[in-house]
């Protein structure tokens, strides 16, 4: 996120083959109406899978439709929490190394507890219903997550 | 024709991550798909939602030249 274009309205959803950067967003999403600031870092971690210790993930995704997908949340979740402040979702795509985050979301709102709630539902919602697909890789080999959910519509979340 | 993307173990089953094939509906061109690519593309097919465009649709969605049918696996976003 080196050369990362911060946005001025209160939504940022993107797409990322450089590393994430959490406290990025954090800072972007501090308002002056805002006492509660929620960061999820969600970090690719070292795992065991196929009798393998995984050593990095890879993310594929089509770009159009992921970003179509992580906007629609952004807006169900300021419908279903009136009052929040900023609301972005930041995915990897490509190679992720282990300890490297592959997703942050944050979220801004007066108080704590609709910053918690939504950034739940944003997490949640990216793992149910974004078009994206993780293929998981150990020394020597690689195979798709095995982890893997049917993709769900909107009206499901 | 129309623009049939396949995504992740979509594209892997399928061999390619682009194809154009015939069809007036969404079924006409997975049934397309099918035959060209064969048993394991049908296999993931089988478990996969489709998507017109941006949206989901099913089998009798009307498709046009400039639609995009999406074949899409189940997901692991997330961490």
């Amino acid at each position: 996120m080196s050369d990362v274009q911060v946005p001025t309205g209160r939504d940022w959803v993107a797409l990322a083959e450089e590393p994430l950067v959490p406290e990025v967003l954090s800072a972007w999403a501090i308002r002056p109406d805002c006492g509660a600031v929620v960061t999820f870092s969600g970090t690719a971690r070292r795992s065991s899978t196929f009798e393998h210790e995984i050593i990095a993930l890879e993310y594929e995704t089509s770009t159009d439709l992921a970003l179509s997908r992580l906007t629609q949340l952004v807006a169900i979740a300021r419908s279903r929490w009136s009052d929040l402040g900023a609301v972005g979702i930041h995915h990897r795509v490509g190679r992720v190394e282990v300890t490297e985050s592959a997703v942050v979301v944050v979220v801004s709102a007066p108080h704590r507890d609709a910053a918690f709630l939504a950034a739940r539902f944003c997490i949640d919602s990216v793992k149910r219903a974004v078009p994206m697909w993780k293929r998981e890789f150990w020394a020597g080999g690689s195979a798709w997550s095995e982890q893997c959910e049917d993709l769900v519509d909107l009206d499901q979340l | 024709m129309t623009r049939l993307r396949l995504l992740g173990p979509a594209r892997e089953a399928a061999g390619v991550a682009r194809a154009d094939l015939p069809g007036g509906c969404v079924g006409e061109v997975l049934d397309a798909a099918v035959e060209r690519f064969g048993d394991e593309f049908a296999r993931v097919l089988a478990r996969s939602r489709v998507w017109l465009n941006t949206e989901p649709a099913t089998r009798e969605s009307p498709v046009g030249l400039h639609d995009e049918v999406s074949v899409l696996p189940p997901v692991s976003g997330g961490c």
